[in-house]
């Protein structure tokens, strides 16, 4: 069985991309509308954003390998590094097509743009109308790849490899893919029905974040958790990467303005302020009620607030952005620090305390900070409880479809393939025994 | 007084420090090293890391213990580290003629535990 792991996406990648070759080939010339322009800047500014969000899962590799242990670094590098490959061929053979593909009774796209079939160098109809299809496809595909990669933070040191890849790539198939067509495909229900999610809270961090304690549950605890759990083995790469992160998500938020213009400045300065009031609060909190502000502390909140603020970005104003930020510092810190240890579960990395809980927050936040002057929809403190009340459904039904499909996809690859590396396997680590490297050597 | 000097496996330090702590032995140092044994390098890709050429990636204990205490320590020593495989690693026994406590000046027995 062990053999068969590592040719089965690739076999099945091969499979799909025969035909797909002709059908490309066949570019239509789009749905009918209004005439739509090649914006200059609208497409540089969605390209660099596209470069800038693929930055971040690299950057997110290094956030989740310096908080490990040296034997199991490179396998999350491998991990991260490895989505990257696997789902952004995924996106382009079928991924994009579930995704934003022509509506299905608000639940999933067709397979109409299969192998990027009429998605071309025209701007498409309903989506980024003034840059290329392809700059929106590419940009959208940075997304999916980033999401899959989150979840790595709950399973971190203990997963095989190639039921990874299988896991991974069935996760962005059935669990991404749905989502993002509910929020931000055209005829998506939770998009019908009004929800704000301007860059992903619900779609990106709720959804992995859910599913991160869904796998932290399903794989039980590492071995010797939680007192026999070496300190992270590198906090400078961990700040490193929370920098990386940092960088790109200027392109996750404000990219999602899809335009170089006001609304892309207004989201770009709301991620900003989020991420430094998150991050200050939380190093307020460790130096309050643990003596010391610890780089670990701040660098997680950081990444806290730019979590909590990508629903709202395009939505609230800086103000917004920073009473987000401080609540999203509190929420989370609460979160990682008591109630973790209370229920005694172990998400390695905090995925689900940073990511679900930041997203969450994030999410209903938007519903309560939201002015129309931003993003043409006023929130609960604007005089709009309605609105609070729509983004409490997104969450509730994103939050329980993330976390039992993902129950049920790491049932079904664990009984095929077995998730969970050995005892042996786990203690000499996953860098060794899943690659066969080492990240260092002893001598110079 | 003895000085043992053990070299195990890396993957093994948790139990050999827990099996010791049972046996109330709580001073010791641990180091990385790199050496190589009778096997030269070859056969165990899979336990540890392969260096320069046949080096491979093992840890040294360094216990230093009155004599009652050598017994206890490499039991425990044998029974967290051994797996019956090549490459489990070694203990040296030396004997030490002397042992002081740096901060209060103590010497031999009184300074060792």
């Amino acid at each position: 069985m062990k053999r068969f792991a590592v040719p089965v996406p690739v076999a099945a990648l091969l499979v799909l991309l025969a035909p797909m070759t002709a059908l490309a080939a066949e570019t239509a010339g789009g749905a009918p509308g209004p005439a739509r322009v090649v914006n200059s800047g609208d497409t540089a500014w969605l390209l660099t954003s596209a470069a800038l969000v693929m930055l971040m899962t690299p950057g997110l590799a290094f956030f989740y390998g310096g908080l490990i242990r040296r034997k199991n670094f490179l396998s999350v590098l491998m991990q991260c590094l490895m989505v990257l490959c696997l789902v952004s061929l995924q996106w382009v053979v079928f991924g994009y097509s579930l995704a934003f593909g022509p509506d299905f009774k608000g639940l999933i796209g067709d397979l109409s743009w299969v192998g990027l079939s009429g998605v071309g160098m025209e701007p498409s109809a309903t989506y980024a109308p003034t840059a290329p299809h392809l700059a929106f496809m590419i940009f959208q595909a940075m997304f999916a790849v980033i999401t899959p990669a989150l979840i790595v933070g709950a399973f971190a040191e203990r997963m095989r490899f190639g039921p990874f890849c299988i896991f991974a790539l069935l996760w962005a198939t059935l669990v991404y893919d749905p989502v993002a067509h509910w929020v931000w495909g055209d005829g998506g229900f939770l998009r019908k029905m009004g929800t704000l999610d301007f860059a992903g809270g619900t779609v990106v961090h709720i959804n992995a974040g859910l599913s991160a304690l869904a796998a932290a549950l399903f794989l039980g605890k590492r071995r010797g958790f939680p007192d026999k759990i070496s300190p992270p083995h590198s906090l400078p790469f961990a700040a490193l990467g929370a920098g990386l992160l940092w960088f790109g998500w200027f392109g996750f938020n404000a990219g999602s303005a899809l335009q170089a213009n006001g609304l892309a400045a207004s989201a770009f300065v709301a991620t900003h302020v989020a991420g430094a009031a998150a991050g200050l609060a939380w190093a307020l909190l460790d130096w309050g009620f643990h003596k010391k502000p610890t780089c670990l502390g701040m660098i997680t909140g950081a990444v806290a607030g730019l979590a909590a603020v990508t629903p709202a970005a395009g939505f609230v104003n800086p103000l917004g952005a920073i009473a987000i930020g401080v609540g999203s510092g509190l929420t989370c810190w609460l979160s990682v620090t008591f109630i973790k240890t209370k229920l005694g579960y172990d998400d390695s990395l905090d995925a689900f305390g940073v990511h679900g809980v930041g997203g969450i927050w994030g999410t209903l936040a938007t519903g309560i900070f939201a002015v129309a002057s931003i993003g043409g929809t006023d929130g609960l403190l604007a005089g709009n409880p309605g609105q609070l009340w729509l983004q409490a459904k997104a969450v509730l039904i994103t939050c329980g479809y993330g976390f039992v499909m993902t129950m049920v996809l790491l049932k079904v690859v664990d009984v095929v393939l077995r998730l969970r590396a050995t005892e042996t396997e786990e203690r000499i680590g996953l860098d060794l025994t899943q690659h066969r490297e080492a990240s260092y050597t002893l001598i110079d | 007084m003895k000085y043992i000097v053990a070299i195990i496996q890396p993957d093994r330090v948790d139990e050999v420090l827990d099996l010791l702590t049972e046996k109330e032995i709580h001073l010791v140092t641990v180091s990385n090293v790199l050496g190589r044994g009778r096997q030269k390098g070859i056969a165990e890709v899979y336990r540890s890391h392969k260096e320069a050429g046949s080096l491979l990636k093992k840890v040294r204990l360094e216990i230093a213990v009155n004599d009652t205490f050598v017994q206890p320590t490499v039991e425990a020593i044998i029974k967290g580290a051994r797996t019956g495989q090549i490459g489990d690693g070694k203990i040296f026994i030396m004997d030490l003629p002397e042992c002081i406590r740096i901060r209060t000046g103590e010497t031999g027995n009184f300074a060792i535990g």
